[in-house]
């Protein structure tokens, strides 16, 4: 760029503004919306299946198109009237609406009615001398008068340009006319400087590429202001038939045409290969035609091309890994977890082996230790460890009857595992991970399931004789059942390892509350499945001692630094807190009485109407990728499984929406209420006589800085003494009904994966369902947001008015006031959903909460209490002081 | 009457528009005969409630609220138009009376405005033509089961206002405000209209642009955000650019702010009296809306302000007095 250009740039606009600079990356035009491109589309228009054509735009917007090229130019169809359609269908999608137009035609009746169908600042394209002066004008008026941006082909009254000389020529004599006759903002000029094929075998053709490259150098320099773009499928169509020349080809050129200035191009994301994983040689061929260096480029490309005809992208299943030998092929199957001829290469292997049990002990071990050492080095993620996992598993069921029918003595597994997710928790989808991963390392593991009572995990461990307890957990009251069961297998006096893993754990929660009650042997905490087998190994291996030394000074390193970071926070009294309470101004406009008072309920909720609330970033972390969702797709590192997980996702999503796998149920019922202190005393009706229940909610007491409060959700809801009516909400949901016999036919069948993967959905399903709900409150229900617009990003960012703590989370920690909540929506009988002895959520899959509307309610975690907090609180609820201690454990500050 | 061009005076100081028609007229509790008198005597449909005929049937009403605008210190009148288009007006089966309408309103706000800048001659008046939103959207389908379906076309938008903006200009307004914008593309119809007009009948009238943000998402209600509505409407040469409407003063802050930042053009506001009590009425004070409009000044975020529904001549003469102790904000973006 030259130092004089300072014009402003490129900006565009659909709901969401587009902004070129010279700092912006390659602005990609998506070209899938384009008849004249795509068989596809062309025949969705043609059959008038506008629906579908408009998941085509969905589809290249949420590919990356920034911009997304409609045109409707055919001779079979009215391409006024489909432009127009089309463009009107896709206002009412925010999705697709979010980015620029670009109107795309040859006829400028059809861009003129495009341009009146858009609200935002779209692209016109395109225009040209090619019909004179006059014509150019004119449109160039029109479109300026209508407030878009244009491109402009290198074409005039004598035709294409073909050449150098001609291409700046025609640009230069463009943007004169337009910039000094029509006033045209010259950031708004987008110059097409024609992308022809090269390798063609024709001598006029063989300097198109380099024309291009330095036409658009050129133009960068000379025309201030101006950009520049281009359809770059052109350039390889010579090669059609060939993609993994094309894909090269195109991304060579994009290339060598980014460096020389052009900013913006029509491509198909699919074609392009990444520039550096080009086959080095096949690029030296490629870029000696792009660049015009050997006279016979051509013919070496060509030549060249033939041995890489049929691959790239799009190709077909590569079979040449049957040609190995059967270890070989084992192994590969299990890297790349292909179980279709598991069965048949097991049963060669065992004919080759003396044992069956060799088999697995042989080839199967040794392909299972690839994977783990490239899962090890981060080569493989944890998606695909599981997908090895059933394919592991699918041989060894193939090999049991053999193996049983072998059996000798002195046979023994690594060792014996127990592992249980603690009473009152449901949630089991780790636990099972960190299952198949010590199953697939030779350990057997025995699983109790979820909800185990300690008693039985005792009872099964000194039966079975296990060498290693594991317990697993997600929510907060599991931490105290694992001491208990700390403190039972003490009693009875086991004298194995207790891992410790789940959600909520933590390793200074381990050494902290923990490992002194278990004093026969080492608790650790085990962060996540990938550390399990070589903790395993280590606690049941010949270096135990050393390990258990290392373990037991870390632990007394954090219980220190534990100690003294609780002495430097200080508490407020309880006094002291409600007098910082979080002030609000009470003002009847900012109360609301609910649209529909009373419970509501929900049956078979459609679960396709759920999937766009789904927020996925949770769903990757489940897998254990870590990464915000949408981006995590285009991890460096994580991506590619990422996306094949994602795939896998949606398909089953898919097939569970059809065919109808779980049930979704829901209940709501808004409450008139208002406060009193830090209860919440919720009527039975509106006269405000009878008081149907009390919300006992928890103040934070941490010392503030100057400005900060110590809020309550009691800080919410008008007082009594107010006077003003106040409302509160509550709800209960679940898409968690009829998956058990799912989950099941998975399991019979060794698929973890997809059993994981159906809990994973489930869980988010029910998030999603609580969104939605959370919105239909807002809307309808309650009716005080009617008129809110959020996209799921900003609904899962929170940016709406209201929360909706669940009890358990943060701001009201206290799990034992959801048998009110539960009380009062009556929602056992309306959901299906049942509450077990530690408060959990059965199924698995529900959410539950309140609901708040003032516009200031936030969430907020509510930290540690002070006994006094404790003392006031089992007060108010009528519990025993002990009691009220125990379920508050992780908030307690003394 | 000569007086300076606005181009110029808005580099002097900070100018103030007009509060609202609305909330004046109601307080004369008209009835049909005051919508009638003189001109629809016989018309078949009811017209209570079609304010803008009242520049009509009743002047003299219309030129008492610019007056007592003028009066608490307003700089610009806006005319009695906001209905003012063959589509508006259509409800009421009076699309012939359009042309009189903004002709005969733009001609009672002049004569008001020049009464006062002779009187103060230090303080011209002056008068801007209102251009509403029009009761149908472009981008929109009133059919929640036909999304490709629209009430309007961008063709029958700029046929109306292309009326309306004749009336306007023939009728002697100033300025032209395309105003409380909730669909850009009716907006854009609104500025496709102006330049063919304008280029008709060689004038140059400053145009200023007021969008609508309808709620806390900070979009317009056909999902704009408000950089993209500001980039959807600056190929024109706007004199201003701004919001009204729709929220009150502390609501509409964080969107100024936009303008103020991104904006290549001056800046106006003129926000509500707070936003809708329960019975639908806007009841923050003079004093209320003063404040929030004080930090708008003292933050430096706008050219213009003024008021929206709700605001009364008592609003807008706190808000002239504040602007006049404030200097001129200079445009960030060029």
């Amino acid at each position: 760029m030259t130092e004089t250009n300072t014009y402003p740039p490129l900006k565009l606009s659909g709901l969401e503004p587009l902004i070129v600079t010279p700092e912006s990356n390659f602005i990609n035009v998506g070209e899938r919306t384009n008849v004249t491109g795509s068989r596809k589309f062309l025949r969705l228009i043609k059959e008038d299946n506008y629906e579908e054509a408009l998941e085509v735009a969905l589809d290249q917007v949420q590919g990356g198109a920034q911009i997304i090229d409609v045109n409707m130019d055919e001779g079979m169809i009215d391409g006024k009237e489909a432009m127009v359609k089309f463009l009107n269908l896709i206002a009412s999608e925010p999705d697709i609406a979010r980015v620029p137009v670009m109107i795309d035609s040859s006829k400028w009746e059809i861009i003129e009615a495009g341009l009146k169908c858009i609200q935002g600042k779209g692209v016109v394209n395109s225009i040209s001398l090619k019909e004179g002066e006059e014509t150019f004008i004119q449109q160039a008026k029109t479109i300026k008068r209508f407030g878009a941006a244009v491109i402009v082909m290198a074409f005039d009254e004598d035709g294409q340009a073909d050449n150098y000389e001609r291409r700046i020529e025609i640009c230069k004599r463009s943007y004169d006319i337009l910039v000094d006759q029509v006033g045209f903002p010259a950031q708004d000029i987008i110059f097409d400087p024609n992308i022809f094929p090269v390798g063609t075998g024709m001598e006029e053709h063989r300097n198109n590429a380099v024309d291009f490259f330095r036409a658009t150098k050129w133009i960068r320099e000379n025309l201030p202001g101006a950009h520049v773009s281009g359809g770059v499928s052109n350039v390889s169509f010579s090669f059609r038939g060939n993609n993994a020349v094309r894909e090269a080809m195109h991304s060579a050129f994009l290339y060598h045409a980014i460096q020389q200035g052009m900013d913006m191009g029509i491509v198909n994301p699919t074609m392009l290969e990444v520039y550096d994983d080009i086959d080095k040689e096949l690029l030296t061929y490629v870029e000696d035609v792009l660049l015009n260096r050997r006279d016979d480029a051509t013919e070496r490309l060509l030549e060249f091309a033939e041995s890489f005809k049929g691959e790239g992208k799009k190709k077909e299943v590569d079979l040449s890994w049957r040609e190995g030998n059967v270890n070989e092929r084992l192994s590969h199957a299990l890297v790349k977890g292909i179980v279709e001829y598991i069965e048949e290469d097991t049963e060669e292997a065992r004919q080759q082996h003396e044992r069956p049990i060799q088999v697995i002990e042989g080839p199967l071990m040794d392909g299972m230790n690839v994977v783990g050492d490239l899962f090890g080095s981060g080569k493989m993620f944890l998606p695909q460890v599981v997908k090895s996992a059933r394919v592991m598993k699918k041989a060894v069921a193939y090999l049991l009857p053999y193996i049983e029918a072998d059996k000798r003595e002195g046979d023994k597994p690594n060792g014996k595992i127990l592992m249980a997710t603690v009473k009152g928790d449901v949630h089991d989808i780790g636990k099972n991970i960190v299952g198949v991963v010590l199953g697939c390392n030779n350990y057997e593991v025995i699983d109790l399931g979820v909800m185990v009572p300690p008693e039985k995990i005792i009872k099964t461990a000194i039966e079975e004789g296990v060498d290693a307890i594991g317990l697993s957990g997600l929510i907060t009251p599991s931490l105290d059942e694992m001491v208990t069961v700390a403190k039972e297998m003490q009693r009875a006096d086991l004298k194995i390892p207790l891992l410790i893993g789940g959600a909520t754990t933590s390793r200074v929660h381990t050494a902290v509350k923990i490992e002194q009650h278990y004093k026969n042997d080492q608790t650790v905490h085990v962060l996540d499945a990938s550390r399990s087998v070589t903790v395993v190994e280590k606690l049941l291996g010949n270096h135990k001692n050393e390990f258990v030394d290392d373990i037991k000074q870390d632990y007394e390193k954090l219980r220190d630094h534990h100690e003294k970071n609780r002495g430097r926070k200080t508490l407020l009294s309880l006094k002291e807190a409600q007098a910082n309470a979080f002030p609000i101004t009470w003002n009847k406009d900012d109360v609301y009485q609910p649209k529909q008072p009373g419970i509501t309920t929900f049956e078979s909720y459609e679960l396709k109407d759920l999937v766009d609330y789904i927020d996925w970033t949770p769903f990757f972390q489940t897998w254990e990728l870590a990464g915000r969702f949408p981006n995590i797709l285009k991890d460096e590192v994580v991506g590619e499984s990422a996306t094949k997980l994602y795939e896998d996702a949606k398909q089953m999503l898919q097939k569970l929406i059809e065919e109808k796998w779980l049930e979704a149920k829901a209940v709501v019922g808004l409450f008139p209420a208002n406060s009193d202190g830090d209860d919440i005393e919720i009527y039975s009706d509106d006269s405000r006589s009878e008081v149907l229940s009390v919300q006992h909610t928890m103040r934070q007491q941490l010392k503030k800085s100057k400005k900060a409060f110590n809020i309550a959700l009691s800080d919410f809801v008008a007082p009594k003494a107010s006077g003003i009516k106040d409302y509160i909400g509550g709800f209960v949901v679940t898409t968690g009904i009829g998956i058990e016999k799912h989950i099941e036919r998975f399991e019979k069948d060794h698929d973890d994966y997809n059993s994981i993967m159906l809990k994973a959905l489930a869980d988010r399903l029910a998030e999603a369902f609580a969104e939605k709900m959370h919105e239909h409150v807002r809307k309808e229900l309650w009716g005080y947001a009617k008129e809110e617009q959020f996209d799921n990003d900003a609904l899962i960012k929170e940016k709406y008015q209201g929360i909706r703590p669940a009890p358990g989370y943060p701001a009201c920690p206290d799990h034992t006031e959801k048998p009110d909540l539960f009380k009062i929506l009556n929602a056992q009988e309306n959901t299906g959903v049942d509450l077990t002895e530690s408060m959990a959520m059965t199924p698995a899959a529900s959410v539950s909460g309140w609901y708040f509307a003032h516009p200031e309610s936030k969430y907020f975690g509510v930290g540690k209490i002070g006994k006094d907090q404790v003392e006031d609180l089992a007060k108010r609820k009528g519990m025993p002081f002990e009691e009220m201690e125990k379920w508050l454990g992780p908030n307690l500050g003394y | 009457m000569s007086k300076p061009d606005i181009r110029e005076l808005v580099n002097q100081r900070i100018l103030v528009l007009d509060g609202a028609m609305g909330t004046m007229i109601q307080r004369h509790k008209l009835e049909e005969e005051d919508f009638r008198k003189g001109w629809f005597e016989e018309h078949d449909q009811p017209l209570k409630g079609n304010n803008d005929l009242l520049s009509l049937t009743r002047p003299e009403i219309i030129k008492e609220i610019h007056a007592e605008y003028f009066k608490a210190g307003a700089d610009i009148a806006e005319t009695n138009t906001f209905s003012g288009t063959t589509i508006a007006q259509a409800d009421y089966g009076l699309e012939d009376a359009v042309y009189d309408i903004n002709y005969q309103s733009a001609k009672i706000a002049k004569e008001v405005a020049d009464e006062f800048t002779e009187k103060e001659p230090n303080k011209p008046r002056y008068v801007a033509g209102s251009i509403g939103p029009t009761n149908r959207t472009a981008s929109i389908s009133p059919d929640v089961n036909d999304p490709g379906y629209r009430a309007i076309t961008f063709d029958q938008l700029v046929e109306a206002y292309s009326l309306q903006v004749k009336a306007l200009i023939e009728g002697g307004v100033d300025l032209l405000l395309v105003e409380t914008v909730f669909d850009t593309l009716n907006a854009k119809a609104a500025l496709y209209a102006i330049d063919l007009v304008q280029e008709e009948l060689k004038t140059d009238l400053p145009i200023m642009v007021s969008g609508t943000i309808t709620d806390a998402s900070g979009r317009t209600l056909t999902g704009q955000t408000t950089e993209s509505f500001l980039i959807s409407i600056s190929h024109m040469p706007l004199f201003s650019v701004g919001l009204n409407c729709a929220l009150g003063a502390k609501e509409l802050r964080p969107y100024l702010k936009i303008m103020d930042d991104k904006a290549p053009f001056f800046v106006s506001a003129h926000p509500n009296a707070g936003l809708p009590n329960e019975f639908g009425e806007y009841d923050e004070t003079p004093e209320q809306m003063g404040e929030q409009i004080e930090s708008f000044l003292d933050e430096g975020l706008v050219n213009i302000v003024g008021g929206c529904c709700g605001t009364t001549p008592d609003h807008i003469k706190v808000i002239a007095e504040m602007a006049a102790e404030h200097e001129a904000r200079k445009i960030k973006q060029l």
